[in-house]
């Protein structure tokens, strides 16, 4: 009798094993799938010339050829892109968390006619791809001066960025309690001093989100810094990317891989620096809306 | 409280600069763009002129706007669909099948996300390349004994737009699997164990239960992709360059090219608004899903 039993539950639990170790390999899989391609893009900027000829591209690097980082921030013209890139969105940054900030701000809280006409008219622009804007833009930027200059970039960037940095800002603004502003009145704050010292410190998550998410975007910036710019030492990240192996050869794989890393190891220690967050207000519904 | 809220040079201060630029640099450039579309020529040059509505009937009879429409309407298809649907096996897998170290496939899953773009392109032509060596793909696949699947894929028509698509698949169905995931966790647990009880494969549970939950959720997915597949225009000039020929070249592309390589600034312009109202009217069409059958 005993026996008979035992029999179909060590089927079924061999079952459940065979199972488990099927989804394990599924899993394995997926990561793998996410992860190889970026192994195989770091192990290839450090191999030498002589590596791509001879080996397989799936072959790990047998050298540390830093010289690939050398010539590609110094020939290669990398670092000039980088710091190119770093200042223009930095600038850009503070300006759009400033900006978004304080329009949401003066749509949610404060009490004025026209703000219901001026949120939709702030919205609008979520729906604008950049590509029906560049024409204009480009005729605007040759009669008044800007084109080619890094204040131009940088006016364009923060532009670009309000709109949806205020829809982000407001949903958060909305869930502030009036009574926390009414309290900072009686305690004498005028609305400078609201702002600055009640509200952006409670909207520091938002504003992080907003800071995060438009890095992101600027840092990967490539049709307004290819139409507006011209002179390589203006030039920025992607673009100068998007031509390095036109200018560099297209044979100097190790360089070119280099150069690739260079531009995407800024945003993954950011991304490592703030996945917790970035992931966590993602899956609480910062963008359900 | 309200006498501070009301406070008008509070207000000037707070919403004109940012109004200036955005008005100036986004809204403008829109209604510019929509006037241009009545001259025909280079603005500027001597025969920039009005034309009337010569550009519109351009449009129709161009076999080159037809054939970047194609492409992009092809590219949106796959690469929404992709994005959409692999995002959704990921969050189910994240809901379902990771019980260990689920913290961290959530965040490798989510790597490719926050690669710039022209970096994943770049690193992807070296994965499809076939000459001068073989990139990473074709050298895989020799490795395995499959030597004659080697293929140039992003050098042969027929190949290159699916390779672009596979690419922005890959890049982007983390972020949807996270936003669907968040919300499956908001799907309360008594609703799938009543399921369970009741007797539910899973199937059912997913056909019945899950999908029409998730509904909402995965129509906004939809338009988040379609917006974005719509501009199709950074990740193939980046591992394509639109071609081999034609064969990638989308609508902006196309625009860019007639702006600023052949200047025919107006005729751009009407591309341009195409652009636009096909982003407006596609992500409505979209949200008319949402109506309650």
């Amino acid at each position: 009798m005993t026996t008979v039993a035992a029999k179909p539950e060590n089927k079924a639990r061999k079952k459940v094993r065979v199972r488990n170790v099927l989804i394990a390999i599924v899993i394995l899989l997926v990561v793998l799938i996410d992860l190889y391609p970026l192994f195989f893009m770091y192990s290839a900027s450090f191999k030498t010339n002589n590596e791509f000829v001879t080996n397989p591209a799936y072959a790990f690097n047998q050298s540390l050829h830093w010289q690939n980082y050398v010539d590609s921030w110094t020939r290669g013209n990398m670092g000039v892109f980088f710091t190119n890139s770093l200042f223009n969105t930095s600038v850009s940054l503070v300006f759009i968390t400033l900006f978004s900030l304080t329009i949401s701000f003066a749509l949610i809280k404060m009490e004025w006619k026209g703000r219901k006409f001026f949120s939709q008219y702030f919205a609008f622009g979520i729906m604008v791809p950049v590509a029906t804007t560049l024409i204009p833009l480009f005729v605007i930027y040759n009669s008044s001066g800007l084109y080619n200059t890094r204040l131009g970039l940088i006016l364009v960037y923060i532009a670009s960025a309000i709109s949806f940095s205020v829809y982000l800002l407001s949903g958060y603004m909305r869930a502030l309690p009036d009574e926390i502003l009414e309290a900072s009145v009686i305690d004498g704050c005028n609305i400078y001093t609201m702002m600055w010292h009640i509200v952006a410190p409670l909207m520091k998550n938002a504003l992080i989100t907003v800071v995060v998410i438009q890095f992101f975007f600027k840092w990967n910036d490539l049709l307004y810094s290819m139409t507006l710019i011209s002179s390589s030492s203006l030039k920025t990240m992607q673009t100068g990317l998007l031509y390095f192996s036109d200018e560099f050869g297209s044979k100097n794989w190790g360089a070119i891989f280099a150069s690739v890393s260079i531009s995407v190891t800024p945003m993954l220690l950011m991304y490592l620096l703030l996945n917790k967050m970035v992931i966590e207000g993602m899956t609480a519904g910062a963008i359900k809306g | 409280m309200s006498r501070v809220l009301r406070d008008r040079r509070a207000i000037l201060l707070f919403i004109v600069p940012g109004f200036i630029l955005y008005t100036v640099l986004v809204i403008l450039p829109v209604l510019w763009s929509a006037y241009y579309t009545f001259f025909g020529g280079m603005i500027g040059s001597s025969k920039w002129s009005f034309i009337g509505l010569d550009n519109y009937a351009r449009l129709f009879q161009d076999k080159k706007f037809a054939a970047a429409l194609m492409v992009n309407v092809r590219y949106i298809a796959m690469t929404t669909f992709g994005q959409v649907i692999f995002g959704l096996l990921l969050a189910l897998m994240f809901k379902f099948w990771v019980k260990r170290f689920g913290s961290s496939v959530r965040t490798i899953v989510f790597f490719p996300v926050v690669l710039p773009v022209v970096a994943v392109g770049q690193l992807f032509t070296k994965i499809y390349e076939i000459q001068p060596y073989y990139g990473l793909l074709n050298s895989l696949l020799q490795g395995v004994g499959l030597g004659n699947l080697v293929y140039p894929w992003i050098g042969k028509a027929d190949t290159a737009l699916i390779a672009l698509a596979a690419m922005d698949i890959w890049t982007a169905m983390g972020f949807y699997s996270i936003i669907l995931y968040g919300a499956l966790l908001d799907i309360p647990g008594d609703i799938l164990e009543a399921a369970e009880i009741d007797g539910c494969n899973a199937w059912q549970l997913f056909r019945r239960i899950l999908l029409p939950l998730l509904r909402p959720i995965l129509l906004t997915c939809f338009v988040f992709s379609f917006t974005g597949t719509v501009k199709m225009f950074e990740s193939a000039l980046a591992l394509t360059r639109g071609g081999p020929g034609t064969a990638t070249t989308s609508l902006s592309m196309y625009m860019y090219n007639t702006a600023f390589s052949f200047q025919k600034t107006g005729y751009a312009s009407v591309i341009a608004l195409f652009i636009f109202l096909l982003c407006v009217f596609g992500s409505r069409l979209i949200r008319a899903f949402d109506r309650k059958d």
